[in-house]
């Protein structure tokens, strides 16, 4: 376990975060991991797709071709699910929400190009959590100002805040350990059927991968946003 | 009282395989959610993508609890934290 948590390998099945190199800082051995390398990744695809999205809307023309076709598809999609759901809220999350669902989808949908997704570890989940709880609590604090926080708190009766600092605190745990677990079991599976089946494992596991990597990740992305947009409308509605 | 290795780790293995038992209540809130998803487009056939988008929505936070228990039995088995 010289490595740390999660990071030691098992046998012949391999689901897990391997340490790449590790350098010191500040006395603390800090290791750069395999999911520093995925997210990487996936964060220059996106990154070259956004280069070539905005290129694509610089030269517009009046008849779309394939690939504007494809940005203002995008762009429409995740607009209408942010103002369906957000309602009069929605202009000013448009850019938060659609930054947290492009960057979890592509995450999700990494495992079917053999990288390791990084959502699959709890450090990229957790601050993606911790994002969304800043997020609602920033928003909490501008619109009900203190005093409304402070009557949400104490809300049925004031013995009850305790209970609702709980609830309050359970919402970035909640939300992005569903998101590891759910991603996590799918790596867990894959891992299996490709370890102990090898060699029986051929071209019917691409039906898995449409189960655990494209449905299973596409959902708990939508998940994640869905939720995220109602705690955040939530914070805003002043009553 | 000592115990050696082998038994927590057999220890552990038990304890995985009950924490898994967890499943059984989100499979149990998923089948009522599909059931009544079912019910809801017979009566209303129009609406059926709202009604399947709603269930899988439904379905995919009830599941969390059981993922709880999976996360507990993979960190018995893989990390080890009672040795």
């Amino acid at each position: 376990m010289e490595q740390g948590m999660l990071l030691s390998a098992g046998a012949d099945i391999d689901f897990m975060v391997h340490g790449v190199f590790s350098y010191e800082l500040f006395g603390q051995t800090v290791w750069i991991t395999t999911t520093h390398i995925c997210v990487l990744i996936v964060m220059l695809v996106i990154i070259a797709f956004c280069f070539a999205a905005n290129r694509a809307v610089k030269h517009a023309t009046e008849v779309p071709g394939t690939f504007q076709n494809i940005v203002e598809l995008v762009v429409e999609m995740l607009d209408n699910m942010v103002g369906g759901v957000m309602g009069k809220h929605a202009p000013r999350f448009r850019n938060y929400i659609g930054t947290i669902f492009i960057f979890i989808l592509v995450s999700n949908l990494s495992g079917l190009f053999g990288l390791r997704p990084p959502t699959a570890d709890y450090g990229v989940t957790l601050a993606l959590g911790l994002m969304s709880f800043s997020v609602i609590h920033f928003n909490k604090f501008k619109h009900q100002k203190v005093k409304g926080v402070i009557e949400g708190l104490c809300s049925p009766w004031p013995f009850w805040a305790p209970i609702n600092i709980i609830g309050d605190i359970a919402v970035p745990i909640s939300l992005s350990l569903r998101l590891f677990a759910n991603i996590l079991s799918g790596v867990v599976m894959m891992a299996l059927v490709y370890g102990l089946l090898s060699q029986i494992a051929i071209i019917w596991p691409a039906a898995l991968h449409v189960y655990f990597d494209m449905f299973s990740g596409a959902i708990q992305t939508y998940v994640f946003c869905m939720l995220t947009m109602t705690y955040v409308s939530d914070a805003c509605t002043t009553d | 009282m000592e115990f050696n290795t082998e038994f927590i780790l057999g220890c552990s293995a038990i304890g995985a395989g009950l924490a898994v038992i967890a499943g059984i209540g989100p499979g149990v809130g998923q089948g009522i959610a599909a059931g009544h998803a079912a019910a809801a487009v017979g009566r209303n056939p129009g609406a059926k993508s709202d009604i399947t988008s709603t269930m899988l929505l439904g379905q995919a936070v009830a599941e969390t609890t059981g993922l709880y228990g999976l996360l507990i039995a993979m960190l018995l088995l893989f990390v080890k934290p009672l040795i």
